[in-house]
């Protein structure tokens, strides 16, 4: 996971598993840039598999960011993302734009 | 529950299901009505078709995937069912069950002797299809098409057309290790998710929320054939970690509002939700949430719906009729419950230590001369003959099982034979022994094909007989004086008396001119190396087999007779134990052994008396043959006071046996003998006693038959040398 920070935006590379084995990891570093009231942008181009549990991590970074007025963008979905968004039919609810192809495109 | 436990529940369900699925395609034959049986035998391979699926067996879903599909043809009309397509059925039915096999035996993928059995079965069942045989993928979107339109077909009805599954996960399944995901993937299987929701409503604010805690919840609407049940199964895994809702297609609006009420906080999104599917417009969703609000409490939504006639009459009573189905099922389930066959057998071990400790205390009770204590162990006593009784109990089961395994043996095997035989059962509610059960299969396979083969005569034969054209094989059970009785009986050509006794002399069996009784000539069929049938089929005639279900049925401590009328037919009595673990015995005494008789064996006890000189006595104007056990076991120490005589009943035959004392009556556990006494005659097994000797278990039917055999032949060279073993036990 990397995270870089600019004056106004923080980009986050998550890889790997986003599961619950990385609970915390991720509950910390999804919430935490959110808390300060800025833009973060997600690149899940590198997540290999995504369970209920980091799931709910994204919605919960979701709607922190609505409430804090900050913004969360999910970007180029890896194919194990796009196959739970699918199937759970979540893509409206973070209403970021999804690339349909399973390669992982530029940003969205 | 680990995958191991539930996948050792897959396979036994799954073998109840062929079970059903195969006394179901053999019903068929003669049933009018077919509809509830074609219906019953879809489930089931629907069932095993997705509870397959959940273990990833992906082999045994595509080839039941087929199966299903040819069975929903037939369901739908389309598919006219005839003894070829059951004949078919059935082996797919044997192809599937073998499948499940290799799963127990840990082969969770095809190979290709699997493969090499199925392909040729999915040929016909393609063939039946009209489909080319490669075609599976494209029959699988075809097959759904079909479910689609019959569905959309019958959308007259109030409400959606697909289940509406209302699921929340509890707090915890998540650090349990289950992942809500795999149970909607797997929903997937069952049929098409139409439309979900992710509810993520109970989601706290970022600082209360606990990553590792589940918060989502889920409304599906689901596309599928696959019964409540079914749906139910898929989340067997979390119950009573999730809260689950499911809506039938079609169901009242009462359930949609109830649903509704129940989950406030998500209220609106679920009525919204099934406004998107369909399943309530939006205007009926409105007018009836404002109505109940308006009213006085008591009026049920329903009610208001149908007053402002917005759910016909005859869906009401349909969906209630239907509730209550489901209601009585589960009942009925909840009667029973599945244990393993170990626990039982190390219940019944504790029971009989528990009956040999017992005993012990009995006895230091009795030395003690404790008024008291001898009051209460008698007490304790009758309870640990309740307890031993009802341990027992636990493993009766019913014959039913084995016997209706028998249609499927007869309706196959006379199809092989080209003769027409009808099985006939009588007597399946007969309880016996589970261990007994599984034993007493493969023997009465022997006799039942045996009776098929060279009992039951040619259509031609028979009409010349003047017999109707249809052979029928008999199968009844009942019980008898502490024993089960089991009868195979056909209403074929009978034995032949005369060519037995010449075949058995000339295979030195017997002597000529020896004179012999019936039952004894027709038991000559049963020694080994013995058959007079004149040609040699593939089901039996060589001459092993009789000998072999003699050997297995002795082995039970049964035993086997046949009797026969020549032309008109013959019947083969079975007789079991109706335990092989605890039996009620009689104790008697020889010098210093003490010998145990089974109770239920046992008429009387007289004071000994005998003819001078012979070996029998004058029992009441009877002639009663006796043994001496002192001369049996050669028990050496001298006869100290007046004898006894106990007068043993076997299969209609009286035998007497002297002994010194009666001891009364014991509960006695058997003790198998080790393999080192299996040549000892006469005794059946061992116990141990109260003061901790031990017993021999005497063996009734051995020393009935050895004493009615001839007199003298009871004391054979093999018998005395038990004494020592006894005495040294």
């Amino acid at each position: 996971m990397s995270t870089e920070a600019s004056f106004s935006q923080v980009d986050l590379r998550i890889e790997g598993e986003l599961t619950i084995y990385r609970a915390d990891e991720l509950k910390r570093a999804l919430i935490e840039p959110l808390s300060v009231g800025i833009r973060l942008v997600v690149d899940l181009a590198a997540v290999t598999e995504l369970d209920t549990c980091g799931l709910q991590l994204l919605m919960l970074a979701k709607r922190t960011a609505s409430a804090v007025q900050a913004e969360l963008q999910l970007v180029a979905h890896s194919p194990a993302v796009l196959e739970v968004f699918e199937l759970l039919n979540v893509a409206a609810f973070f209403g970021d734009h999804l690339v349909i192809a399973p390669s992982p495109a530029s940003k969205g | 529950m680990n995958l191991d436990q539930a996948l050792l529940i897959f396979i036994a369900e799954s073998r109840e299901l062929l079970e059903d699925m195969e006394s179901s395609l053999l019903a068929l034959e003669q049933t009018e009505d077919k509809t509830e049986l074609i219906n019953s035998i879809f489930r089931a391979a629907h069932t095993i078709k997705g509870s397959s699926g959940l273990f990833s067996l992906d082999h045994v879903v595509a080839f039941t995937h087929v199966v299903e599909n040819v069975l929903d043809k037939v369901r739908a009309g389309t598919l006219p069912i005839g003894d070829e397509l059951v004949a078919t059925l059935l082996l797919c039915c044997d192809h599937i069950s073998s499948l499940i096999d290799g799963v127990q035996a840990g082969q969770t993928e095809a190979n290709e002797q699997s493969n090499d059995a199925g392909e040729p079965l999915l040929a016909q069942l393609h063939a039946v299809l009209g489909t080319p045989v490669g075609a599976s993928a494209a029959l699988v979107a075809g097959a759904d098409r079909d479910a689609t339109q019959r569905i959309q077909a019958k959308g007259k009805g109030t409400g959606s057309d697909y289940w509406h599954i209302s699921l929340q996960f509890g707090p915890e399944v998540l650090r349990n290790g289950l992942d809500p995901l795999s149970f909607i993937r797997y929903l997937t299987t069952l049929g098409r998710i139409v439309d979900i929701l992710t509810v993520p409503d109970r989601l706290p604010l970022a600082a209360d929320m606990d990553p590792e805690v589940c918060y989502l919840a889920y409304e599906i609407h689901l596309d599928t054939a696959a019964d409540k049940a079914a749906i139910e199964r898929a989340f067997e895994f979390v119950q009573g970690e999730c809260r689950l809702r499911i809506v039938a297609p079609n169901s009242r609006m009462e359930e949609y509002i109830r649903l509704i009420q129940e989950s406030p906080e998500i209220s609106e999104r679920v009525g919204e939700l099934m406004v998107r599917c369909g399943a309530l417009t939006r205007q009926e969703l409105d007018t009836a949430l404002s109505t109940q609000a308006d009213s006085v409490p008591q009026r049920q939504i329903g009610a208001i719906l149908l007053e402002q006639q917005a759910v016909p009459v005859e869906v009401v009573d349909a969906a209630l009729q239907k509730q209550k189905q489901v209601k009585e099922i589960q009942a009925q389930e909840s009667r029973s419950i599945r244990v393993d066959a170990d626990k039982l057998d190390q219940l019944i071990n504790l029971v009989g230590e528990l009956i040999i400790v017992g005993a012990g205390v009995k006895l230091v009770a009795r030395k003690a001369g404790v008024a008291d204590l001898l009051q209460k162990t008698t007490k304790l006593a009758g309870l640990v003959e309740q307890v031993r009784d009802s341990a027992l109990q636990l493993r009766m089961v019913k014959i039913a099982a084995t016997f209706n395994r028998f249609q499927r043996v007869v309706h196959d095997v006379s199809r092989d034979l080209g003769k027409d035989i009808g099985l006939v059962i009588a007597g399946e509610d007969t309880e016996l022994d589970k261990t007994v059960v599984e034993k007493i299969g493969d023997p009465l396979m022997h006799l039942v094909r045996n009776s098929m083969d060279h009992g039951i005569e040619s259509a031609e034969l028979r009409a010349a007989r003047g017999k109707p054209a249809q052979g029928t094989v008999r199968l009844n059970a009942f019980h008898d004086s502490g024993s089960i009785v089991i009868t195979v009986e056909d209403d074929g050509g009978g034995l032949k008396r005369e060519r037995i006794l010449a075949k058995a002399i000339e295979r030195g069996l017997i002597e000529a001119g020896h004179n012999l009784n019936d039952t004894e000539i027709y038991g000559l069929i049963f020694e080994p190396g013995f058959s007079t049938a004149d040609k040699i089929t593939n089901l039996s005639g060589r001459g092993v087999g009789l000998d072999v279900v003699k050997r297995n049925i002795t082995a039970l401590r049964g035993n086997v007779e046949i009797n026969s009328q020549e032309g008109v037919g013959t019947i083969v009595t079975v007789r079991l134990p109706l335990t092989l673990a605890i039996i009620d015995g009689f104790l008697v005494e020889v010098g210093k052994s003490v010998f145990a008789i089974p109770l239920d064996m046992i008429e009387e006890c007289v004071a000994y008396s005998a003819e001078p000189g012979h070996n029998y006595t004058n029992l009441r104007g009877e002639v009663l043959p006796f043994i001496r056990l002192r001369e049996l076991f050669t028990v050496s120490a001298p006869i100290t006071r007046r004898e006894n005589i106990v007068v043993l009943k076997h299969m209609g035959k009286k035998v007497g046996l002297v002994v010194d004392t009666l001891l009364g009556e014991f509960q006695t556990v058997i003790k198998p003998l080790d393999a080192v006494f299996d040549q000892v005659k006469c005794i059946s097994g061992s116990t141990i006693l109260g003061s901790g000797d031990v017993a021999l278990i005497l063996d009734v039917p051995t020393l009935v038959h050895e004493a009615t055999a001839g007199p003298g032949a009871a004391a054979n060279a093999s018998a005395s040398s038990v004494s020592d073993m006894a005495l040294a036990a």
